[in-house]
């Protein structure tokens, strides 16, 4: 086991380097660095200025070196637009969306998989036709839309909760939902489908016979296989609820990195990008691993080809 | 289950909470603000979010007032004028900044030398570049030393050139001062959260005859919340007092609403079309004087601002604002709406077939696709590559477009040199390189008799449009939204003056 997360850590850290390569290479792509810095309003000579100031007219591949070096003694520089510390800000900001998106998954799962369980137990049921409603819903309906919504209905409307800002966990509500109603579908489909084939099982039609209760069969011995695929899907969703809550924290006025990630890709701010790519790059594949140990832990088949 | 009996409890407090605002309402504000402010540091960057802050903490030597008029502001008048490049300023005294330093001549020699150097952080050269440098008299007296004679100094002097305290300055630097800003202004900033909000107090010793009234609301609240949709909501619900970040379909709707006002209102901002007579992007239609006449002729300027900017902007015939001093509208070679005249003088210059124009826009999508309609009406396809600012600007700047929507906000300065003597007294920006035009904003900007500048000013403004090598659209609008109840008035200069809000 410890030979295969040796592997794993290499290989992420070979992902993590290409990715940052190329965002840097991208940013110079789309256009002059220094015309997103020295901002609307500027003279050529005040862009000629910043051009000369940051150094842009060096080889990116120079920039680049020079930029990760210092990354790798733990200096993410400072922000060209802000002009402050890179990692102040982010230590400032990175709990705002880890919260939220730990939220999310939590709020989608606590939703999807009893709901996912009780409509695999009778399929085509009541219950079963208003899980696929609400899958296709949660589908089909924007992020923003279900924002905007929840903003008029319980914000305006019975005036329950506050509509923007991060002071309390009751501002944490109405993001929560909008965000974990696009983690729900993936989370419930695969609940379902997973419990069904579990279901259709030889072991389960042995314990059946056997004369197990319709209840232990269900948790005892379909949901843990469908454990392993949903902590995968989990994962992975939490990597994209990250990046995903770029709009949910533009509606509602939260300050994490989605929406620093935003407005520093449109300044060209490369510090911040770089710095907000990376943890996003480490974030996932560290996820992806925590996952495939998680499932090691649940199922000794994995186990044993590792 | 658990979830739903949380989030009724939560109600049953929230539905309590809702009835407080109403009271608290009477003593302080909250305003919203759309993007962030970057850094409470007026010399490096000063647009809308930092503005919002700025303009009431930091003061300036010389004030505008929100009628226009130019008045002496930590001077205690208007300045002498020693010679051609020397302007000699009387201090106010009894003035303190925030932290109890009084304020004197050394702070003025200290904030200008340090703007003005050549390493400084100043994001906008313009704006100081025309300082050669600041000299002490005494306590109370300072000379200010022009490169050249620059009778604009006094409009710059009003504008984003605050004055810091010294020795705060020198000891917290440019990062402190953002972190801590400390100035004379009608507010003090006792709380900030970057990103989340700041919370202003009034300045209790705001009592040194300032031009700018004492303020009358004594806390002052700004949220940062970047959807419009959202601010809408808050005013909605009474979690915001004032937001300046409407567009006009907004107002519109909200116009409807009760206990709400809402306004679209003129700013100093124009919107043109630039065209490439340099022959940059060597485009030999954009070159010939007729073709870009009949671009002219072509746009109905009075439709688009009636039936897209809601009536509040004004059409445009001069490369300025006519608010500004010296944007002669008189002087102005006019193009009203005459789709026939356009043809004909596309036919005179060999392209009866019609012709097709690249062209690059950073501006709002309604506007530009009108236009391009107009253009489209006589024989001008319009290739338009709608792009972000940076994209657009590297496209002008690299020479690939013979046409560019743009906008341009003359830094909120009310002179027409922040906008004439721009982009048309050669260098870079200057897509005309017209050798009269230069020679005449070199006059304009070094004489020192207003009715010598206005003359310089009115004669290129009167080649530009004769030459027409630019398409005056119209003036840019700001959509505002308040709650009724507040007293409040917005301004063409955009500067959000907490000090005059009050409850009715």
């Amino acid at each position: 086991m410890t030979g295969f997360i040796i592997k794993r850590l290499v290989s992420a850290a070979l992902t993590i380097l290409v990715v940052s390569a190329l965002t840097f290479s991208i940013a110079f792509l789309a256009g002059d660095p220094a015309i997103a810095i020295a901002g609307k309003d500027s003279s050529a000579a005040d862009i000629a200025r910043v051009r000369e100031h940051y150094g842009f007219d060096r080889p990116v591949a120079v920039q680049y070196g020079e930029w990760l070096g210092k990354a790798l003694t733990g200096d993410f520089g400072q922000s060209y637009h802000y002009q402050q510390s890179v990692a102040d800000m982010l230590a400032a900001r990175l709990p705002i969306t880890l919260g939220l998106g730990l939220a999310a998954i939590v709020f989608a799962l606590a939703i999807a998989v009893p709901l996912g369980v009780a409509a695999a137990a009778r399929p085509a049921s009541l219950v079963d036709r208003m899980a696929l409603a609400l899958s296709v819903l949660g589908q089909a309906m924007p992020t923003f839309w279900l924002a905007l919504l929840l903003v008029v209905f319980f914000g305006l409307n019975l005036r329950w909760l506050p509509i923007s800002g991060n002071t309390t966990w009751k501002h944490f509500i109405m993001p929560t939902i909008a965000l974990g109603f696009f983690a729900l579908p993936a989370l419930l489909r695969i609940t379902r489908a997973g419990t069904i084939d579990a279901l259709r099982a030889d072991y389960v039609r042995t314990a059946r016979a056997k004369g197990l209760g319709p209840a232990k069969i269900l948790f005892r011995h379909a949901l843990r296989n469908v454990m392993i695929p949903l902590v995968s899907i989990s994962a992975v969703q939490l990597g994209a609820l990250l990046s995903g809550s770029i709009v949910v924290e533009q509606i509602f006025a939260l300050q994490g990195i989605g929406a620093l990630s935003y407005d520093a890709t449109l300044r060209a701010d490369l510090p911040i990008v770089q710095a907000i790519t990376l943890i996003v790059a480490v974030f996932y594949v560290l996820l992806t691993l925590v996952a495939d140990i998680a499932n090691a832990i649940l199922d000794p088949r994995i186990r044993e080809n590792w | 289950m658990n979830l739903l009996t949380r989030l009724a409890s939560s109600a049953a407090l929230a539905a309590i909470m809702a009835l407080s605002p109403l009271a608290a309402e009477a003593a302080d504000i909250t305003i919203a603000i759309g993007s962030e402010p970057s850094t409470l540091d007026p010399q490096v960057r000063d647009d809308g979010g930092e503005r919002a802050i700025n303009d009431n903490v930091y003061e300036t030597l010389m004030a505008r007032t929100p009628e226009g008029e130019l008045v002496a502001g930590l001077a205690a008048a208007a300045p002498t004028q020693v010679d051609a490049k020397t302007w000699e300023f009387k201090l106010r005294p009894d003035v303190k900044f925030h932290n109890g330093e009084a304020f004197s001549a050394d702070d003025v020699v200290y904030t200008y030398n340090t703007m003005s150097a050549k390493d400084s952080q100043a994001r906008f050269r313009a704006i100081v570049d025309w300082i050669e440098t600041v000299e002490k008299v005494d306590a109370k007296t300072v000379r200010i030393h022009t490169k050249t004679p620059f009778p604009q100094a006094l409009e710059f002097l009003a504008g984003p050139m605050p004055i810091y305290p010294h020795k705060y300055y020198a000891e917290v630097g440019s990062q402190g001062m953002s972190n801590a800003p400390v100035g004379t202004g009608p507010y003090k900033v006792v709380e900030m959260r970057p990103g989340e909000q700041y919370t202003l107090v009034r300045n209790d010793d705001y009592n040194w005859g300032s031009p700018k009234s004492k303020a009358k609301i004594a806390n002052v609240v700004i949220r940062e919340i970047p959807d419009a949709q959202t601010q809408v909501a808050e005013l909605m619900s009474g979690g915001i007092d004032v937001t300046a970040d409407m567009s006009p379909d907004l107002v519109t709707k909200l116009g409807g609403v009760p206990d709400v006002a809402a306004k679209m209102s003129e700013t100093l901002r124009i919107f043109v079309i630039g065209l490439d007579a340099a022959k940059r992007a060597n485009n030999p239609a954009v070159n010939d004087v007729r073709v870009r006449q009949a671009l002219n002729y072509a746009i109905d300027r009075e439709a688009i601002v009636k039936n897209l900017m809601a009536g509040a902007a004004r059409p445009l015939s001069t490369p300025c604002h006519p608010l500004q001093f010296g944007c002669a509208e008189e002087a102005a070679v006019k193009y009203p709406y005459d789709p026939e005249k356009a043809k004909s003088l596309l036919r005179e210059a060999g392209f009866a077939d019609g012709l097709e124009l690249t062209m690059y826009a950073e501006a709002p999508a309604k506007e530009a696709e009108a236009i391009m309609g107009y253009l489209d009406a006589v024989g001008v396809k319009v290739k338009l590559n709608r792009v972000p600012y940076e994209a657009y600007r590297d496209a002008t700047m690299s020479g690939k477009a013979p046409a560019f929507l743009f906008n341009w906000g003359s830094y909120s300065l009310a002179d027409a040199a922040a906008s004439i003597s721009f982009f048309f007294k050669g260098g870079d920006d200057d897509f005309a390189q017209d050798k009269d035009v230069i020679e005449w904003l070199n006059t304009g900007d070094s004489v020192t008799d207003p009715g010598k500048r206005k003359e310089a000013y009115a004669s290129a403004v009167r080649r530009i449009t004769e030459q027409a090598y630019w398409i005056p659209l119209f003036s840019g609008v700001r959509g505002y939204a308040w709650d009724a109840n507040l007293d409040f008035t917005p301004f063409a200069d955009e500067i959000p003056r907490f000090y005059e809000y009050s409850w009715k």
